[in-house]
């Protein structure tokens, strides 16, 4: 639960401090009030239960994409690593609706 | 860039470099001035890393690599989960963490509550708890559990105007005291620390100068990758021979010295640092974070009576008397010398919170192997 996953930044609502994330193919709302730095699309933030708690530079993102990618193929439903990469990824709402969907929606 | 793509650049597999680091540690365990050398990570995404990719196997026969109390979930304490079960018990639906389900409390279990009917939804982030207060009139009560990392995303929906009816019971932790008590046991013979790469891209390196001052233990940040633990090794295995004990960042893609200051401002203004009882381990000051009086009105504890005098008139089984997780996280034991593990206590019948979590010693070691140290046989294939 301490584990960070990283994520490609699609689009940005700034007003809305959201988000729309790629993690292997899925994507996802990630929110960017406490990211240490603005984000633009392009870039790879680490994701934490469903916060950018900070920018990586693409090339340093990389590694651990490559890692996980591995991991998510291959590992099984029981592996914990894994569940945990699925968990954070699962933390944040589908972005399939539109940008501001989730949080306008409950509001 | 597609993950796929990457893949031409995996130095996680990168087999000389891997070779180069093993020799490297070999060689510094081999010129450390005793034996052996025993040093202590705090994270459970760690001893994943170490078990799932067979690290132990990898490392010098004479370097202990014990995990600490690196489990938020498995040092979550018994009244704070006897506090959850009372609430869900008196009818008051609960969100948590799937983790905290199964931590035992005095008699029973969130799990067990549920099972006789409670209200209690998994959720994998705060935000979801949230989405369910404003989805009802009922009181949601989110049982937060987490290092410093993690309560930093409780403290973000806490100042974004969360409804009414939503309120948090927080069993968040924070590690750098905890680290404090495991330097001042009288057995313990840690002679350094792995510090974990994401609670660090929070608190920044500098959060750990003071214990290097106070304890002359060097601490190193470390990344999660196979090699950015053995990376990590390396530099602390450098700094303890050196006898000039310092931090030192072996994970700068995400650490640096400061942090991010935004989340740490948000995260100390709502949570203040106050002592409690760690499970098993001991009374931890400013171990635990609690909500500050600002944002009371969201505190379960003070907008809720919680009695949980009722789960305390039962006799705990037996066997929980023999549960080593304590012992387990201060690096004293390991849980091959617990008559328990893999027998009386597994991860369907799990008897100490250890065996719960997926951050836990006990779990991690029972699914990648039981015991993931293969050292004997690296010795016999040598």
């Amino acid at each position: 639960m301490c584990l960070g996953v990283p994520g490609k930044v699609i689009d940005v609502d700034r007003e809305m401090q959201i988000a729309t994330v790629d993690f292997w193919g899925v994507k996802k709302q990630v929110r960017l009030e406490v990211c240490d730095a603005p984000v633009d699309p392009g870039d790879f933030i680490l994701n934490h239960v469903g916060f950018a708690i900070r920018r990586i530079p693409p090339e340093e993102a990389a590694e651990t994409l490559a890692l996980y990618d591995e991991l998510l193929r291959l590992a099984d439903e029981e592996d914990l690593m894994a569940a945990d990469v699925r968990a954070e990824i699962d933390a944040s709402p589908d972005a399939s609706r539109a940008l501001k969907g989730a949080r306008d929606a409950s509001e | 860039m597609q993950a796929s793509d990457a893949f031409a650049q995996l130095k996680f597999r990168d087999p000389a470099r891997a070779r180069g680091l093993r020799d490297a540690l070999d060689r510094l365990v081999h010129n450390a001035d005793h034996a052996p050398v025993s040093v202590m990570h705090v994270c459970g995404s760690h001893e994943q890393a170490i078990a799932k990719f067979g690290l132990r196997a990898a490392f010098p026969e004479n370097l202990q690599v014990i995990m600490g109390p690196g489990c938020p979930v498995c040092v979550t304490d018994v009244p704070e989960v006897d506090e959850a079960v009372a609430l869900a018990k008196q009818g008051v639906r609960i969100a948590t963490y799937g983790d905290m389900l199964r931590v035992p409390g005095t008699s029973q279990s969130l799990a067990d509550a549920k099972a006789e009917g409670a209200n209690v939804d998994v959720v994998y982030s705060v935000t979801q708890a949230v989405d369910l207060a404003r989805e009802t009139d009922e009181e949601i009560v989110f049982f937060a559990s987490g290092f410093e990392t993690t309560a930093v995303a409780t403290a973000a929906v806490l100042v974004d105007d969360p409804p009414d009816n939503f309120s948090v019971l927080s069993a968040h932790k924070y590690i750098p005291p905890v680290m404090e008590i495991v330097a001042e046991m009288p057995e313990t013979k840690i002679e350094g620390f792995l510090a974990a790469g994401h609670a660090a891209t929070i608190t920044g390196s500098a959060v750990f100068e003071k214990f290097v001052e106070r304890h002359g233990l060097p601490v190193v940040i470390a990344g999660f990758e196979p090699l950015d633990v053995m990376a990590g090794l390396v530099k602390l295995l450098e700094v303890i021979n050196s006898g000039k004990p310092r931090v030192e960042n072996a994970f700068p893609r995400c650490v640096t010295r400061e942090g991010n200051v935004q989340a740490q401002k948000l995260l100390w203004r709502v949570f203040r640092p106050t002592g409690g009882r760690w499970r098993g381990i001991a009374h931890v000051p400013n171990g635990n974070l609690r909500l500050r009086d600002e944002f009371a009105q969201y505190d379960t504890r003070k907008r809720f009576t919680i009695d949980a005098s009722a789960l305390w008139s039962y006799a705990p089984p037996k066997l929980v008397e023999q549960c080593q997780c304590g012992d387990i996280m201060a690096g004293i034991s390991s849980p091959s010398s617990c008559p328990l593990f893999g027998k009386e206590c597994t991860p369907d019948a799990p008897v100490g919170a250890c065996m719960v979590s997926a951050e836990g010693t006990c779990r991690i070691w029972h699914q990648y192997g039981g015991r993931p140290d293969l050292r004997s046989i690296r010795r016999g294939a040598a």
